[in-house]
């Protein structure tokens, strides 16, 4: 289990602009009548998504009312699951999956790597306040380890210079191109396939 | 090795793309109807006799589970729930289906869903795989366009509507009751069985909840028939299965083999072999983190299929096989585990709360050479105390690897833990500190 911890300047009001209501709205469709408790998981996302990647508490109790559901289910859900931010991350949250397989294959020197190029503390602003990084538990790619998440695309086959580079390409104000840094198509074996030869864009 | 048309993930590399129309191409959505027309009994027998095994994990029989489902609808309707929330450590062959196969998966959907009398089918996607889940959604889109699902689907008179729902970073939401729990917008705590899910599940109301590598070999299954899957493999372990090769290998891939291949072979000829030889290999985790690893000797004739895997005290679990080599540390390697667990219980049983922490840190200890000589036996006893004493089989999951390491590699820790408590030293030892004060500060 994590202790999750609440950002201590919350804003005073929190409520969805037109896009988030459209989605929220379209979301609750997908349930049962009378089950819209339901989509509290995808709400309390698009106020993730809405509010700079984090949620405050006041967004919490404005999906409650939205739900008809007590607040304290709401805090439940945002404190129990691990992807919803109670306090401010960087513009580029870099997670680091640092799970066996991908220690197997160096995720520590990415961490090495975030601790000298983007602050020595998980979860705290780089300098110019765009990145921050922490570590997180299987993302579900090991065959592409070591990888890493950035707000939501994954960047695979990594190693200590590439991360490198894809930090100064933030620097830079651009942003890094996702997927495999290896040259590998998606989770096929380097210069070694056996299978589907037949089918092989060449 | 396995012949290429008896393949049945066509796209797994993604050669030909994952719009509907390279899909109907591969021979997706060839012949569903038809399939639906032959009636419920028989699509059931057919997956019965095809011997297909869940492929998330457990292995339990896909047709038996199916024909759990009452056989008429009553004041509850049925729910069908796809378990898309693939998180388990060296796992990421669902992935790979949802990016690069959705319409196999979709197909699926539709069939499973008309086996078991749902109109409504969930897909629980990992919250971490956004883009998967975005593609997955183009994919019902466009089966929604061509009339594949939604009213009157194929026109076969069978209704079906598909909605992804997203989860947000729990593991144990992969557990099928705890899976439930979050669609219904609640903590991912697993529920009490019996009763399971397949008479009171979703909402309360019957629900059937397959794996996804599991429904979208279904398809594929019914139109080549039940004989042809069985001849792959063996009896009560039959066809093929997605495997995902990580860690300490020349190329790690995902590949679809036979069950039952040698696990030798498949390391070596799929994923290049172990790095620095097959005899620089320390140990291989057969089926994702909660599987017990085994040491060399065993891996040099162990075949992959789940009575071979149960046979060797381990089990084929999801397949991620997690290969370790001698220049790890292997000690270090299971405490990264066991942090793992500490950290994706969801707290409701003590056991598993208490215990997965005390796993953790004592092996952390071990990997430090901290430990005394007794604590591995203690350690042991944690793991027996756990096991069989929580909800749900996480406590199985987070303490049979740790069994797995003591079974195989005690002598190694006991080597670097020769602190003798006899001797009159004081040396202090944490493990019972309160586990919140080692959290992280900002986490």
């Amino acid at each position: 289990m994590s202790v999750k911890k609440i950002h201590k300047e919350q804003p005073e009001t929190f409520k969805f602009n037109d896009k988030s209501m459209e989605a929220a709205n379209k979301i609750v469709s997908n349930y049962p009548d009378r089950k819209q408790q339901s989509a509290v998981m995808a709400l309390l996302y698009i106020a993730q998504r809405q509010n700079d990647n984090w949620i405050p508490l006041q967004a919490m109790k404005y999906i409650a009312k939205f739900l008809d559901m007590p607040y304290i289910k709401v805090y439940e859900v945002a404190t129990f699951y691990s992807m919803y931010n109670l306090s401010p991350v960087g513009k580029y949250f870099f997670q680091i999956c640092t799970t066996t397989p991908c220690m197997l294959r160096g995720a520590y020197d990415l961490v090495k790597v975030c601790k000298n190029k983007i602050s020595e503390k998980e979860n705290v602003l780089s300098e110019d306040g765009k990145i921050s990084w922490m570590e997180v538990e299987c993302l579900g790619a090991c065959v592409n380890a070591p990888m890493m998440q950035v707000n939501e695309d994954y960047y695979e086959d990594l190693n200590d210079k590439k991360l490198e580079e894809i930090i100064e390409t933030i620097y830079q104000n651009k942003i890094p191109k996702p997927g495999s840094y290896s040259g590998r198509i998606n989770a096929e074996p380097v210069n070694n396939r056996k299978t589907l030869l037949g089918n092989k864009n060449a | 090795m396995l012949r290429d048309e008896d393949r049945i993930f066509q796209n797994l590399y993604n050669d030909s793309g994952a719009d509907i129309e390279s899909a109907k191409l591969r021979n997706d959505w060839n012949g569903t109807k038809e399939i639906l027309e032959k009636g419920r009994e028989w699509i059931i027998n057919e997956v019965k006799s095809s011997e297909l095994r869940g492929r998330g994990g457990a292995g339990f029989p896909t047709g038996l589970k199916w024909s759990f489902a009452p056989k008429e609808v009553g004041s509850r309707p049925h729910y069908l729930v796809i378990n898309a929330d693939e998180s388990e450590p060296g796992t990421c062959k669902d992935r790979d289906i949802l990016r690069f196969e959705p319409h196999k998966l979709i197909e699926g959907c539709l069939i499973a869903s008309y086996a078991v009398n749902a109109h409504k089918c969930y897909i629980y996607v990992r919250g971490e795989y956004f883009n998967e889940g975005q593609r997955l959604q183009t994919a019902i889109d466009e089966a929604y366009k061509n009339n594949l699902i939604g009213k009157n689907a194929l026109n076969s008179g069978w209704d079906l509507d598909i909605y992804i729902h997203y989860g947000a970073g729990a593991y144990i939401c992969g557990e099928e009751t705890a899976l439930l729990e979050s669609l219904e917008g609640k903590k991912g705590q697993p529920r009490l069985k019996p009763p399971f899910p397949a008479l009171i599940g979703l909402y309360g109301c019957p629900t059937i909840i397959n794996n996804v590598e599991t429904v979208a070999a279904v398809p594929t299954i019914l139109r080549r028939g039940a004989k042809w899957f069985s001849s792959l493999g063996r009896p009560k372990n039959t066809g093929t299965k997605i495997y995902c090769i990580s860690g300490n290998v020349n190329n790690p891939c995902n590949v679809e083999e036979e069950m039952g291949i040698p696990l030798k072979e498949l390391i070596e000829t799929h994923a290049g072999g172990v790095v620095g030889g097959w005899d620089n290999l320390k140990a291989v985790i057969p089926g994702g983190s909660s599987m017990p690893m085994l040491p060399k000797e065993i891996c040099d004739n162990m075949k992959m299929d789940f009575d071979a895997c149960v046979e060797n005290k381990t089990g084929l679990g999801t397949a991620g096989i997690v290969v370790i080599n001698n220049d790890q540390d292997i000690i270090k390697c299971m405490a990264r585990i066991a942090r793992f667990y500490k950290h994706e219980s969801c707290g409701q049983c003590t056991p598993c709360r208490e215990g997965s922490g005390w796993m953790w840190r004592m092996l952390e200890r071990m990997a430090a050479g901290e430990a005394t000589s007794e604590e591995v036996d203690m350690l042991f006893d944690v793991t027996k105390q756990i096991e069989g004493h929580t909800i749900c089989a996480f406590g199985e999951g987070s303490s049979w690897p740790v069994q797995g390491l003591i079974r195989h590699f005690k002598d190694e820790i006991l080597e670097r833990n020769k602190f003798d408590p006899v001797v009159k030293k004081q040396k202090n030892i944490p493990y019972l500190v309160d586990q919140h004060l080692l959290e992280k500060e900002n986490a």
